[in-house]
């Protein structure tokens, strides 16, 4: 099953025109959205952009104002969190802290009355799972972050859920424990073969587990994609901006496939804008290049500036190249001292048009 | 500032001062302390050494309390009927009144726990509004609106409820009891529930839990601090009661607090009133230990 295809079939997770307000304040708006079956999706945006209360109303924790939610094309309606076959692990975790783990694990088995010696071996496996073997009698209050997340995930998995809704589950993790599980999580997800539908603001995160991300923004989605798409061909200016670094070159589209540039110069550019509207073209720095002036190759476009910082990361240096009407971003691999270039440098600055996206303002 | 620079400086420290220091600082908080401290030996401490000695001394034919021939005889009377009687009766009466004002209380601790917090707020003040005038007071207005002719009277009776007139009954000390305590029994509830994380709600919902099931899983046990504490307050001052049973109860019905009166100023019986005592004591202290170990055991 390709997570990316775009089969008519009904998806596991189904939104259309979902609509919710909290008194005046719309947090989400018209939100049209299919997540296919097996899928590994990411809801990505900054706080307050209305990704988490997307997957509240997935899973009935909140009811939408207007609009449908179907799971594997059943309308959830006004249904309880706890008849819709989806579980959630919550930011907080949200660990019973007055039971063991492996009470916490069993809770939801019991509740839907699983037998206790099939509930049991269930238990055993979640914790076999997510490697938390001896630990199953120790309450939360006595486990690190990592490990009550661990929990939280069994806890989740253990019901053998039709989706997967997960938000922000690393966020209270260190920046080690958070990459090591990033990985983890992916690799459980396979294994398990569940949709998972995952809510976080950080992009990295986003952009190294999913197979397709949706960016929301003020309660809208503004583009859903996988994550080399959203990265490559943003279609936003805030896509474009709030993933990774980018350059804005404010431009025009001249009709015909071509576009003019603040200073004139004209690229070979198919957008389908309509001629004459303001646009603008991302391009990341890691695809700009420098060269000595004039030094640049005939097959790309080159702008002429003067180097105005400087900054050495170890592995990339970061040029600010200022050009006749900005500042352009230019990241190149880290090369040795003498080859640098420094403050105040004549240079031309090189992209390919390829690499280069045209975004409607 | 390298460490070989701390040292030789005159804020060096030479073995013992730190412990002078620390001596210094304890001491200081002593008499910070001493006030309090000389106020409840007098009032407090030394009273109740009196008493506990009372209940071994001996009474004398006149009905004097002689502190010599130190006996068990007190105690031994408290296995007699008429002191069984009292105690069971003011066991009851404490256990029906904490288990109403529990009834009571948890649906309204859990209301005002889940308001927004001006509102939660303004609550809590209406809960403690009766402590600002007299416990006294407010026991007497009872008497007049549970007088034949009184409001509540009217009303039941008006209402068709059967016989109105309750005043000097069990059931006007019960009342009255839970009038009182009632704020003893919201405070701890509310304080309690209104700690309980609503995530742990959600999850208990998202595991398949209704919500009777996720009451009785996660909140009514993330509770039991505030329902043991309350029921605690409630309890021990209901056992012992005096007021309330003098005055809606008009004293008929014998019960520990009036009891143990009578020995001291009727029956001139020293001994057996601060035997009373020490057991009342005694049960109080015991219900604070299930209180800590009960509380303990949930934090």
């Amino acid at each position: 099953m390709s997570a990316t295809s775009t089969s008519d079939t009904s998806g596991a997770v189904e939104l259309h025109g979902v609509v919710k307000r909290f008194g005046d304040v719309v947090a989400v708006d018209d939100l049209d959205l299919t997540i296919a079956d097996g899928e590994f999706f990411s809801l990505l945006g900054p706080s307050g952009c209305g990704k988490t209360t997307t997957l509240r109303m997935i899973a009935g924790l909140e009811l939408p104002t207007a609009g449908s939610v179907r799971i594997h094309g059943e309308e959830m309606g006004l249904r309880p969190p706890n008849k819709r076959p989806v579980n959630t692990v919550f930011q907080s975790y949200a660990l019973f802290p007055h039971m063991t783990v492996a009470a916490n694990i069993g809770f939801g088995l019991e509740m839907q009355k699983v037998a206790k010696a099939e509930r049991q071996e269930r238990i055993d496996w979640a914790i076999e799972l997510v490697e938390m073997g001896g630990m199953a009698g120790r309450k939360p209050n006595q486990l690190s972050g990592g490990q009550q997340q661990r929990v939280a995930l069994a806890r989740a998995l253990v019901n053998r859920p039709e989706v997967l809704l997960l938000d922000e589950p690393l966020g209270a993790l260190d920046l080690k424990l958070r990459q090591q599980m990033q990985t983890e999580l992916k690799s459980l997800q396979r294994e398990v073969g569940i949709t998972f539908v995952y809510v976080t603001h950080d992009q990295e995160e986003a952009v190294t587990m999913s197979d397709r991300i949706g960016v929301m923004h003020e309660g809208r989605l503004l583009q859903v994609d996988g994550p080399e798409a959203i990265y490559e061909r943003p279609t936003t200016r805030f896509v474009a901006d709030f993933i990774g670094r980018t350059n804005f070159l404010e431009a025009t589209v001249a009709g015909a496939g071509e576009i003019v540039l603040a200073n004139g110069d004209r690229l070979r550019l198919a957008s389908g804008i309509p001629e004459g509207t303001a646009v603008a073209l991302t391009v990341r720095p890691e695809r700009l290049t420098v060269h000595g002036r004039g030094e640049a190759p005939g097959d790309r476009h080159v702008v002429d500036g003067v180097v105005d910082h400087v900054v050495y990361l170890g592995n990339a240096i970061v040029y600010t190249v200022a050009i006749d009407w900005m500042r352009l971003e230019v990241r190149c691999p880290a090369t040795l001292a003498g080859q640098r270039r420094d403050v105040g440098d004549d240079v031309s600055v090189s992209f390919d048009p390829e690499h280069a996206s045209v975004i409607a303002d | 500032m390298s460490p070989t620079d701390t040292a030789a400086t005159d804020t060096a420290m030479t073995p013992g001062l730190e412990h002078q220091a620390e001596r210094a600082r304890s001491r200081q908080g002593f008499l910070l302390g001493l006030p309090a401290i000389v106020y409840l030996v007098v009032f407090f401490v030394i009273p109740l050494g009196i008493v506990i000695a009372y209940s071994f001394a001996t009474r004398t034919r006149s009905g004097r309390t002689e502190m010599t021939g130190w006996n068990l005889d007190a105690y031994h009377r408290l296995t007699e009927d008429i002191v069984r009687t009292v105690a069971w009766r003011s066991l009851w009466i404490a256990v029906l009144t904490t288990v109403l004002c529990l009834l009571l209380a948890y649906p309204l601790a859990f209301f005002i726990s889940t308001r927004r917090p001006a509102i939660r707020n303004a609550m809590l003040v209406a809960v403690m509004i009766p402590f600002w005038s007299n416990f006294l007071i407010r026991t007497y207005a009872w008497r007049v609106l549970l007088d034949s002719d009184g409001l509540f009277t009217r009303i039941v009776e008006g209402a068709g409820l059967g016989d109105g007139r309750i005043l000097f009954t069990n059931k006007a000390i019960i009342l009255g009891l839970v009038y009182g305590y009632l704020p003893f029994m919201v405070l701890p509830l509310y304080a309690a529930i209104e700690r309980i994380d609503w995530n742990l709600v959600e999850g208990a919902r998202d595991l398949y839990a209704s919500g009777w099931q996720a009451f009785r899983r996660v909140v009514w046990p993330l509770s039991r601090p505030g329902v043991v504490a309350g029921s605690i307050l409630v309890f021990v001052p209901s056992f012992g009661a005096y007021v309330t049973p003098a005055i809606l109860g008009g004293n008929k019905q014998g019960l520990m607090g009036s009891y143990i009166v009578d020995q001291f100023m009727d029956a001139r019986n020293g001994p057996l009133g601060a035997s009373l005592s020490v057991v009342v004591l005694g049960v109080m202290l015991i219900c604070t230990l299930v209180y800590f170990r009960t509380g303990g055991r949930n934090l």
